[in-house]
């Protein structure tokens, strides 16, 4: 297991705390449907950070890094499955005309 | 004199892990996986003849149009327990922790499961699921059938559902920390020289399995929680009364539930793949395409579940890819079944029980993957939705298909396992008795849904009686032909001829240690250096 | 000092093999976690679609002080857990508990933070279940809202609180002087649950909070 400096690990709790600054203050702008997509990726970045570093993905093994694949390809088959019925559905009043 | 005589040489009996230690703690504290997989298969046993209760009662309703020897509501919760038991507690758990535990390591070389407390665990786990289910019947049953509908099961059903949850919730951690288990001892503990391609394809499948179950499992875990929260606090989450959306607990649900039932048939094609090669006499035919399709119906099963919904008021867009994508889940399947045909070619078959329950499992399956399609397709699948059509079809699959290949493996292991052999006259007498009265019960199922009979009613119209009586006919020759294998089976535990160590002249780690296998399995850890299935081909000497 | 962690139990080769081992399971783990989580986070998405105003109304009812403070302390408390691996690694024991007991600490603020949450959500009759108004208009979208609320952030804080307890015992070991730069597995693995942990709120905490606060 590679040891990691301890000043890895301040940097990237600083840059944590800053992108949580961040996510509230473009929160606080009105960017319509893109606030959801912005918050989206400001903690898809958080997560990526704590998982490459403080979680030592960075430096683990190619198996580490498909158990994560893996997870997030499964909840990507969940999400986009579900919402494929959810997105697409023809309201019922629009059903009524024909 | 003659006694003294055999007192000073007593037949020495090899320690293996049944005599190694002695005691009930030596058992009910093992860690040893060849143990569990025995406490395992006892405590499945049990299971599978509570559901087959429910099952006989089940035939027995159904042999009379009307209702007389059950209410309705007696009956909904039959069928409900029936669908539970054998679902949960025997077809999901039957091949993984039996087989899978006892010949996993031995196949690998390794000297137990990576977590072998975490594999105790699990069997406590499985225990405590199965005392959940058995209060639950004790104190009433369960009535809204094996798949929990909301709101039925959070707002109207008023029979013991949360013990019910409650059970599979636990049965459901049980699952997962086996395939965590397995995943990592597959990783980690493979012996020197056995490369990913040289591990025999039960390994693969058990992988491939294990994936499923680690990667469905939790959905299923979240979406029994959020049923039990809004049925005991009256919230809405699934209840379109308070705001919620029924269809959103079938998305979750069957997005376990289907691949739930790949976590039943890849381990018995596993086994079918150990078996054809050792009885036919040939490598198996095509062994990267087996195990490649291995993932590819792990992975496929997870794109198809919304074909369970197709009638539920999901949307027809939605409908239409998932109906393709069920179809796809065919092509592995096929290749599967075209790979262990092309084994049996040209290969000195011999009919011993584990190829005939592995002959019976490819054609059963074949007819339940092919039905399959029939439903998959939207049209015919608005016409048999919810009749015995589908009954037939998935019980094709499940007791066609997984029962006989947890019974064809049972078969080719019990020597490794007991170190004795089965009467093999009794054990072929069953294995035809399963065939014919498996067939005899639920091709009828096949008719009788198409011609409308509604699945999960207690009585039906007196045209259909005909049908019925020859399934409940089958399902009583089916009894026979499950019971005689139990009786057979501790017979041949005590006073079997001994099997030696590879009764079955049989390739793979497993059949190079003694039978039964010392408690550690191997001595020295053993390098493999040839592929698997490497029998003599007659082709090479023409 | 050492005991018997020192050999690997016996279906390992070696210790390294033992401790990758050990560290794939933790993973695995992980992975069925996040999909437990999925399925909420999946429920989220399909009531939001649906409940679009309702769901940024309902948001505006949640305490976004808290929400980001609290997002801070469990960063905080996720530093102490990076500090205390790294303490058992170099073998640093002061790093190691004092890391192991910022977590606790920390994590035990943000438990306590959430629970005022809790007890205004339950005043304001904001708690389906136990107190909920339903004669406010949209209650049928609000209540969903709220149920995913506390279903989201109570799963969390059940996990949470497990680490807590989990993380309790590892400081007990590590105050028993039971980890080495040789063995130190059960301090990686709480470790891995811990920023599991974490990441979790760091997606709970846009997705609940921070709905068009703009407005």
């Amino acid at each position: 297991m590679k040891v990691i400096s301890e000043t890895t690990y301040y940097i990237i709790c600083g840059s944590l705390l800053v992108f949580t600054v961040l996510t509230y203050l473009a929160a606080l702008v009105d960017l319509g449907e893109w606030n959801l997509v912005v918050a989206l990726i400001i903690a898809a970045v958080k997560g990526s950070l704590i998982i490459l570093f403080f979680m030592h993905a960075r430096y683990s093994s190619h198996l580490t890094w498909m158990v994560i694949g893996a997870a997030l390809l499964w909840l990507g088959i969940l999400f986009s499955l579900t919402l494929s019925d959810y997105l697409t559905r023809i309201p019922f009043a629009s059903v009524l005309i024909f | 004199m003659n006694s003294e005589i055999t007192l000073e040489r007593p037949e020495i009996e090899p320690i293996n892990y049944l005599n190694a230690r002695h005691g009930i703690a030596s058992w009910l504290l093992t860690t040893d996986h060849k143990r569990i997989a025995l406490l395992y298969m006892i405590s499945l046993t049990l299971m599978f003849f509570v559901g087959g209760f429910f099952a006989i009662l089940i035939r027995l309703e159904l042999l009379t149009p009307q209702g007389d020897l059950v209410t309705a509501d007696t009956y909904n919760k039959l069928f409900t327990l029936h669908g539970l038991v054998m679902v949960f507690f025997f077809l999901i758990p039957s091949v993984p922790t039996v087989l899978g535990n006892f010949i996993l390591p031995l196949m690998i070389g390794a000297k137990d499961l990576a977590f072998p407390r975490l594999n105790l665990l699990s069997w406590y786990l499985y225990l405590l699921g199965s005392a959940f289910i058995i209060w639950c019947l004790a104190t009433g049953g369960l009535d809204t059938g094996w798949t929990f509908y909301a709101p039925l099961s959070t707002a109207f059903s008023n029979t013991q559902v949360i013990k019910g949850i409650t059970g599979v919730f636990i049965v459901g951690f049980s699952s997962i920390l086996t395939g965590l288990n397995f995943i990592t001892t597959i990783h980690k503990l493979r012996a020197p020289g056995l490369t990913w391609f040289r591990l025999p394809l039960f390994v693969w499948t058990i992988y491939a399995t294990s994936m499923i179950q680690v990667l469905g499992t939790p959905v299923l875990a979240i979406s029994l929680t959020l049923i039990a929260v809004e049925r005991v606090f009256r919230v809405g989450i699934f209840d379109p009364t308070l705001g919620g959306d029924p269809i959103l607990f079938q998305h979750l649900f069957w997005f376990y539930s289907h691949p739930a039932v790949y976590i039943m048939i890849l381990p018995g094609m596993g086994v079918v793949s150990e078996v054809i090669p050792t009885f036919a006499r040939r490598p198996i035919f095509g062994y990267n395409f087996v195990a490649y399709s291995t993932f590819g119906i792990a992975f496929f099963s997870f794109l198809v579940w919304g074909h369970h919904m197709f009638v539920a008021g999901e949307s027809m867009y939605a409908a239409m890819a998932f109906s393709v994508l069920s179809f796809a889940v065919a092509v592995p399947s096929a290749i599967k079944v075209f790979n262990w045909t092309a084994t049996l070619y040209k290969g000195s078959i011999s009919y011993d029980t584990p190829m005939l329950y592995s002959l019976g499992f490819i054609g059963l399956f074949t007819i339940g993957g092919m039905t399959g399609l029939f439903i998959a397709s939207l049209g015919v699948n608005v016409h048999v939705h919810d009749t015995y059509f589908i009954i037939a079809h998935f019980h094709y699959i499940m007791v066609g298909g997984m029962v006989m290949a947890y019974f064809s493996g049972l078969h080719y292991w019990f020597p490794k396992i007991s170190g004795r052999l089965y009467p093999e006259g009794w054990a072929k007498l069953a294995a035809l008795i399963v065939f014919v009265g498996f067939n005899l019960t639920f091709f009828p199922q096949f008719v009788l849904g198409y011609m409308g009979m509604p699945r999960r009613y207690y009585a039906y119209p007196p045209e259909f009686q005909v049908l019925n009586v020859l399934s409940t006919a089958g399902a009583s020759i089916l009894g026979v032909g499950y019971i005689l294998p139990l009786i057979y089976m501790i017979w041949a535990w005590k006073f079997g001829p001994k099997a030696g160590n590879n009764p079955w002249g049989a390739t793979g780690l497993e059949w190079t240690t003694p039978s039964p296998p010392p408690e550690f399995n191997f001595d020295i850890t053993p390098v493999v250096t040839e592929p698997p299935y490497n029998y003599p081909t007659v082709d090479d000497d023409e | 000092m050492q005991k018997a962690e020192q050999f690997p139990e016996l279906q390992y080769r070696d210790l390294d093999q033992q401790r990758e081992a050990a560290e794939l399971g933790m993973w695995i783990f992980l992975t069925t976690e996040l999909l437990l989580f999925g399925g909420l986070f999946i429920s989220y998405a399909v009531y939001r679609h649906t409940y679009p105003e309702v769901f940024a109304e309902a948001s505006r009812h949640l305490d976004t002080v808290i929400g980001t403070v609290n997002t801070g302390i469990l960063i905080i408390s996720s530093l102490g857990m990076a500090l205390a691996v790294y303490g058992a690694q170099t073998a640093k024991r002061k790093r190691l508990l004092f890391g192991l007991i910022a977590a606790i600490v920390f994590g035990t603020a943000f438990m306590v933070l959430k629970g005022i949450e809790y007890y205004h959500h339950y005043l304001n009759a904001e708690f389906p279940g136990l107190r909920f108004d339903y004669s406010v208009p949209d209650a049928k979208g609000k209540q969903v809202f709220f149920f995913l609320y506390f279903a989201m952030t109570g799963l969390h804080a059940i996990h949470l609180t497990i680490g807590i307890v989990l993380v309790c015992i590892i400081l007990y070991l590590a105050y028993r002087r039971r980890f080495s730069p040789d063995y130190y597995t059960p301090v990686e693995n709480a470790v891995l649950y811990w920023h599991f942990v974490d990441i979790i709120w760091i997606f709970l905490f846009p997705l609940l909070y921070l709905i068009d606060v703009h407005k």
